[in-house]
């Protein structure tokens, strides 16, 4: 999208905008058509692209997980049911190594969450302007074509997560077993005095840890993603700026240099993308684990 | 990177795939994996029995075979004592016959030679008779000189 009429800034910026569906100031509904509309709209906008892409990825990973689930078969299982059963005995076995407690849906949040969250990353191996590109051909201007970039997804997942652990906990502890680990903890007082007095401390505290729960939760993912993100935006910039000069030997050089680092960082993010995905489905884990254990 | 809308519209998916994916997913998938694991198991103990089953099968048939074997033997062992035993009767009734038969034969010859000793020795009688008639001129009766006679003929039988 590095066009002649695009400065460096514009470009980057406008790879970092989302679809934005909302209320325009005068009033009508429609699509932003610039990053300052869609900031006007507020909070009651939605942002098409990354619904789109976290839907279609979501019910990818669903179809065919549920197509391998329904022709399951006992015996000697093909590749594909090969492959799908690794996934999910590899998350199995780490749900029953961090997971002491005995709830049959904490497994399959895990699935859903590493496996969605994966696939949602890896849209980020996709070449930075190929949607884009065909979408503008469509007469879309705006499309951020990762969802894990989008603090909106990254923190749904995260409160989702969060409001998960607080119901759990709530449920499995008591609201008066819920409060006292808010308010016991980690000051623990001798006497009913003392207990008293250190409320307030261990309140702030364990509100504070309670609170960065989901922020870190939700930030990890979203920081390392989108710095990936910028920085395939950058290295598109190192030979889009040259695109025009394909005549010249240095802007045939400077594409070359371009297109192997842009290779040398889409490997190295091979990484992070699964990295980061099984870190925010062992943090999931580890959450609900949390809710379900008595001991703190 | 506005918050808005998408936020609560990401969770409400969140949970919808969460409750798909327990539901066609996890569930089947486990149940299978359950299945085969019992599946192998039983195989294995399977097999592990098969084994045992085995090894009683030899046992008894290397019981079976020692006992044919002892039982050959002993069948062996038993006829050549009989074979042995039937060998010696042979001999033994062989030999009793053979001297047997000499007896009879000793007999036979003892009652030939004593039936010509008597033959010979009615003729010596008859030529004695005859010669003492010759030579006394005068027949000899042979009812009165039986006496006589019969003298001469043991002394001749002594002779």
């Amino acid at each position: 999208m590095a066009t002649e009429t695009q400065t460096a800034s514009e470009y980057i910026k406008h790879h970092l905008t989302n679809l934005t569906y909302g209320q325009h100031s005068d009033g009508s509904w429609g699509l932003a058509h610039s990053a300052e509309e869609a900031a006007e709209m507020g909070f009651y906008a939605v942002h098409v692209d990354t619904m789109f892409f976290s839907i279609i990825l979501g019910l990818g990973f669903l179809w065919l997980f549920g197509w391998v689930a329904k022709n399951m078969v006992t015996g000697v299982p093909g590749k594909m049911q090969n492959a799908i059963e690794s996934v999910v005995e590899f998350i199995d076995d780490n749900v029953s190594e961090s997971f002491s407690g005995n709830n049959p849906l904490i497994a399959p949040l895990a699935l859903t969450v590493f496996v969605w969250i994966l696939l949602m990353n890896t849209m980020d191996l996709v070449p930075i302007d190929l949607l884009p590109w065909l979408a503008s051909c469509m007469g879309v201007h705006y499309l951020k074509v990762v969802p894990t970039t989008d603090p909106n997804a990254t923190f749904g997942l995260a409160l989702g997560v969060f409001f998960l652990m607080l119901y759990y906990s709530i449920k499995n502890k008591g609201i008066m077993g819920f409060i006292g680990e808010l308010t016991l903890h980690p000051f623990e007082g001798k006497s009913f005095v003392s207990k008293v007095i250190l409320v307030i401390p261990n309140l702030c505290l364990e509100t504070l840890s309670l609170i960065s729960k989901p922020l870190s939760h939700s930030l990890r993912l979203f920081g390392n993603m989108y710095a990936g993100e910028v920085i395939f935006i950058l290295i598109a910039l190192l030979y889009a700026n040259t695109m025009s000069d394909l005549a010249s030997l240095s802007g045939v050089a400077w594409s070359l240099v371009g297109a192997v680092v842009q290779m040398v960082w889409a490997i190295f993010h091979i990484l992070i993308i699964t990295l980061q995905a099984f870190i925010f489905m062992v943090l999931t884990v580890v959450y609900m684990d949390m809710a379900h254990s008595s001991d703190h | 990177m506005n918050i808005n809308m998408t936020l609560v519209l990401q969770m409400v998916v969140f949970g919808l795939f969460w409750w798909f994916s327990k539901k066609y997913v996890w569930v089947p998938i486990m149940q299978a994996l359950d299945e085969r694991k019992k599946g192998i198991a039983d195989s294995l103990s399977a097999a592990e029995r098969a084994k045992t089953d085995q090894e009683d099968a030899q046992k008894n048939a290397d019981k079976f075979i020692t006992e044919a074997k002892d039982q050959a033997a002993d069948i062996v062992a038993k006829a050549e004592k009989r074979g042995s035993t039937v060998v010696e009767e042979a001999k033994y009734s062989a030999k009793a016959e053979g001297s047997r038969i000499v007896t009879a034969a000793q007999a036979e010859v003892d009652q030939q030679v004593n039936r010509a000793r008597e033959a010979l020795r009615g003729e010596v009688a008859a030529l004695a008779a005859a010669g003492a008639s010759k030579i006394l001129g005068k027949e000899i009766d042979a009812k009165s000189h039986a006496k006589l006679i019969d003298e001469l003929v043991s002394e001749i039988k002594v002779g």
